[in-house]
């Protein structure tokens, strides 16, 4: 029998307007589902109930009256990132675990008004900084598909509920592949769109030139179905592009045929595991079926990226974090005997190991006499990333490679060597540092994990990459998978 | 001895008269209560974002064209990051390696009447921190942060200018321009105009400046002055006595007339500049700059010029005529009324009576010129009696100060006291016959010779006619008629 948690977003979209289960009746079985699965995966930190069911509630009475927006009543769970106007927003820190949030974020407002019912908070890496969600003040989040492994980060927590079926749908956001990983290492569609595409204006910002805002789904339409209402410009964001925002949705279905694919010869070399790189390349296979046309292309300054990033996102982020001071709000250490020591201790005790690391390197990067060394040479790298994409796009409609070296690793193997836990970002990093839009679709899985194909599309280029991933799902039935124990 | 050249460089910091701050809504009022017009992008809160204000942008554009300056066709907004709690995000968002204008330059008068051009290095765009409170809290201290965020322009001066009143001549002219160009309301106890100051000494003819200190938050005229000259004696004293000046930044306190140390260099902080990612770089094109050209008033240098060449007033007069635009306003309003009575060519006339009388009015009842109790049409009405010889200038002031105080015309004033002047040959002669006739003693020794007698007789004629007698008639009068 077909449960409500087997359906897509798209599918559970139908079904509510055509009246055959109620928006009140979905949030509760999604509920019990949170309630029953999710204190083993820990998935999400805040789960608001009461505001669920009246929204759900309210959407049942706008679908019956037929003046709902394009998603009412559809279940949603938001990463903990987004604040949340009167609900715990935490960033997966204990700096924020007493910070209530006294405004929406933009997309959660724009959510909010197509009708979604927000379920809770998920689980992520503290202030998205993490590749395995193992840096959160609330705990590692498991992966269901093996609770040893890690589900990925920063956006773990929101993959680990999608993954489950306690929501179709959650928010995330893609510093450095925080949508990507986590949706290859669960088996989902993860969309990071295109910088500037989607408001950053309530979002707690990490690394302020590389945040983009985006979603974890079970396919390509469920994503276009949600990014048509989450994207577009906000005045309050003056790094959001002010650009129509295409239909997504009725652009899913153009042919394939003509696509012509750039293979990221940078991606199929070094530490690219057999077993991942096979998949990626039967799943090659199906876009030459559908009458794709594949070419290599080298981009011989990606393999720079995770130091460029490594140095451009720490800068952003020392003094994105400089906020966080134990003044106005968040954590606060107990007696502080002089300002000096407030903010020792606060911004001591609050922050967690990795986000100092981060803070530390991005404070020495800027430092007089390292400027120049550092941020500046990682700019013009930078750069010069951006114009090896650009040439490649000249040539290629969409790039293809994997999300992920490995599938899911096991909770704990990396987390004592941050070297290895950054090279995990090695091949989602550059789209990032390019502001371009990528997308990760499940292909295939060894040893009962998930596998991630990335695709990677020129600025703005969001309705193709949705066409190209809709395509290749139309074709497969990875997208469909759950994992055992949560069908 | 050795003897000494001072250098000196200011950092301005003009508050812009824009309604709300420059990257939030919030209203930038003065005295509000505090915390009242902080919203949460001046809070610093999780999330929020920065969005440039363009009026903030206009003004300084303003300024930029107002000096002569480069408007750069694309500057950048940098984050200078420290933790204070008056600063929410741990940064002030300002301008570093592109600022907005560059390179202007400032006419100065000295006091030997020639005129100095000091060199603006750069003014660019910021925002200003919020303010800690540390009384009435118990020992803790408070934090207002309604002026977060509020807009700055700050202009950079080179080191130009070599004693401490061309320092003031140079910031009392930026004054005079932010508020001509009406992009600051110039308030110095509020805060909207205060400066800092670079001081160094060097022996005469060394080319190599020596070591600079800082002088923080001068907020008026007379404190920078002190501060500088107290500084400057303090640098050669320090040397003289075979010490080094440590780089520094100290602060004046005006109780004791003195600077004292606040940090030295090594306790500076390290500010890691760098561009917000947070902001788009401000891109001026050249019909923005256009439209804004247009919107230029007649600028003090320009006007002073005018009043010099078509009036023949001196530099200096000129200069205080044009400190502010009130008081040009003024000026013009006085001559305009004396022109509709066709008393054209007063215009060192007006210009004394402006400078003199009316100043002196103001400052003694410390008003503004726009709220004088007297008038241009009126104060033209004055002069008018004084062009006809109605009255004299001496009697004048003396309906003047009438003027002040009964708010009434000189015409009622001159005729309620009878003070017309006597212009009337014969009976200015019968009173010079009178007290020839009553002091025939005088009379006797000025016509043997005491030729310093003649102010006797005249300060007898101005006594018998109360002043009214026409001083040059009396005059030419009492000579006929001494010399018999």
């Amino acid at each position: 029998m077909t449960e409500l948690h087997h359906l897509t977003l798209a599918e559970l979209n139908e079904g509510l307007r055509a009246r055959r289960f109620s928006s009140v009746e979905l949030t509760k079985h999604f509920l019990a589902r949170i309630e029953r699965l999710n204190p083993t995966l820990n998935a999400l930190i805040t789960v608001t109930t009461e505001q669920a069911l009246a929204a759900a509630q309210r959407a049942d009475e706008l679908l019956a009256s037929g003046e709902a927006g394009a998603l009412a009543g559809l279940p949603l769970i938001h990463k903990d990132i987004f604040c949340t106007d009167g609900v715990l927003t935490t960033c997966g820190s204990r700096m924020l675990a007493n910070f209530v949030a006294p405004y929406d974020a933009t997309i959660v407002e724009k959510l909010s008004q197509s009708g979604v019912v927000m379920l809770g908070k998920a689980n992520m890496d503290e202030f998205a900084m993490g590749s395995s969600n193992e840096t959160s003040y609330y705990g590692p989040v498991k992966n269901p598909w093996d609770l040893k492994k890690v589900p990925g980060g920063s956006s773990g927590g929101s993959a680990a509920a999608v993954a489950a079926r306690l929501a179709p749908v959650a928010t995330a956001t893609d510093t450095g592949g925080s949508i990507r990983q986590p949706a290859a290492l669960t088996g989902l569609t993860g969309l990071k769109p295109t910088y500037g595409r989607v408001s950053r204006y309530g979002m707690i910002a990490f690394a302020s030139s590389l945040d983009q805002a985006g979603t974890l789904t079970y396919t390509a339409k469920d994503a276009a179905l949600v990014l048509r209402d989450m994207a577009g410009f906000d005045p309050r964001d003056s790094t959001s592009v002010d650009m129509p925002v295409p239909d997504y949705v009725a652009a899913l279905d153009q042919p394939l045929q003509g696509l012509k694919i750039g293979l990221l010869k940078e991606f199929f070399e070094g530490g690219l595991e057999e077993s991942t790189g096979k998949l990626i390349r039967e799943a090659l296979q199906v876009y030459e079926r559908l009458g794709a046309q594949l070419i290599e292309v080298s981009l011989p300054n990606l393999p720079l990226s995770v130091p460029t990033y490594y140095v451009v996102a720490p800068a952003e982020c020392s003094s994105n974090l400089s906020r966080f001071d134990g003044v106005r709000f968040g954590y606060r250490c107990e007696n502080p005997k002089d300002l000096v020591d407030l903010y020792k201790r606060s911004r001591g005790e609050g922050f967690g190991a990795e986000v100092k690391r981060r803070i530390m390197t991005g404070t020495y990067v800027l430092s007089a006499g390292y400027y120049d060394a550092y941020y500046l040479r990682a700019q013009k790298v930078r750069r010069l990333i951006t114009d090896d994409f650009a040439r490649a796009f000249q040539q290629v409609d969409v790039l293809m490679g994997p999300t992920s070296p490995t599938p899911a690793f096991d909770i704990g193997a990396k987390v004592d060597d941050p070297i290895t836990m950054y090279l995990n970002d090695i091949y989602t990093i550059g789209a990032n540092l390019a502001g371009l839009p990528a997308l990760s679709i499940p292909c295939g899985s060894v040893g009962g994990l998930p596998v991630g194909l990335q695709i990677i599309g020129p600025h703005f280029a969001e309705a193709k990459l949705l066409n190209v991933a809709h395509g290749y799902q139309n074709e497969t039935l990875w997208h469909r998978d759950i994992p055992k124990g949560y069908e | 001895m050795m003897s000494w050249e001072t250098v000196i460089g200011l950092e301005i910091h003009a508050q812009l008269a824009t309604r709300s701050k420059i990257f939030s809504s919030a209203a930038t009022a003065y005295g509000a209560a505090p915390n009242a017009q902080a919203n949460l992008v001046d809070l610093g809160y999780p999330g929020v974002l920065p969005v440039l204000n363009r009026e903030a942008v206009r003004m300084a554009v303003k300024f930029g064209l107002a000096i002569g300056a480069q408007i750069s066709p694309r500057s950048i907004f940098a984050r200078k990051n420290y933790f204070y709690p008056d600063l929410p995000k741990g940064y002030q968002i300002s301008q570093y390696e592109k600022p907005v204008v560059e390179k202007g330059k400032m006419q100065i008068l000295l006091e030997d009447g020639t005129i100095k051009v000091v060199g603006i290095t750069r003014a660019h765009l910021e925002e200003d921190a919020g303010k800690s409170l540390h009384e009435d809290f118990h020992g803790a201290s408070g934090i207002d942060l309604n002026r977060a965020g509020t807009p700055l322009l700050e202009i950079v001066s080179e080191p130009d200018m070599r004693s401490a009143k061309e320092a003031v001549a140079y910031l009392k002219k930026i004054h005079t321009l932010v508020r001509y160009l009406e992009i600051c309301d110039g308030n110095m106890q509020e805060g909207s105009f205060r400066c800092d100051a670079n001081v160094s000494v060097r022996p005469i003819g060394q080319e190599k400046f020596g070591t600079r200190c800082e002088i923080k938050n001068l907020n008026s005229f007379r404190y920078i002055e002190k501060a500088i000259n107290y500084e400057v004696a303090r640098q050669i004293e320090e040397i003289e006595a075979g010490r080094k000046i440590k780089q520094e930044t100290r602060l004046f306190d005006p109780d004791k007339g003195e600077t004292r140390s606040l940090r030295s260099k090594e306790e500076a902080n390290d500010y890691r500049y760098f561009p917000d990612p947070d902001l788009l770089p401000v891109v001026i094109e050249q019909d923005f700059i256009e439209s804004v050209r247009t919107t230029l008033p007649e600028l003090p240098d320009q006007k002073a010029a005018r009043y010099i060449e078509k009036f023949g007033l001196s530099a200096y007069d000129a200069g205080v005529l044009t400190a502010s635009r009130e008081m040009g306003d003024y000026y013009e309003g006085v001559l305009a009324a004396l022109k509709s009575q066709n008393l054209e060519g007063n215009e060192k006339l007006a210009a004394n009576w402006t400078m003199g009388e009316l100043s002196a009015a103001l400052n003694k009842d410390g008003v503004e010129v726009t709220e004088s109790k007297i008038d241009a049409a009126r104060l033209a009405g004055l002069l008018a009696r004084i062009a006809d010889e109605t009255i004299s200038g001496k009697i004048a002031k003396e309906v003047f100060e009438s003027m002040w105080a009964e708010g009434k015309d000189a015409d009622a004033i001159i005729e309620a006291k009878g003070l017309k002047q006597i212009t009337d040959t014969g009976a200015i002669e019968k009173t010079i016959d009178e007290v020839m006739a009553a002091n025939p003693k005088q009379l006797a020794d000025y016509r043997s010779g005491k030729d310093k007698l003649f102010g006797f007789f005249v300060g007898q004629v101005m006594k018998v006619t109360g002043g009214k007698a026409n001083p040059a008639q009396v005059n030419d009068l009492l000579k006929k008629k001494l010399a018999g």
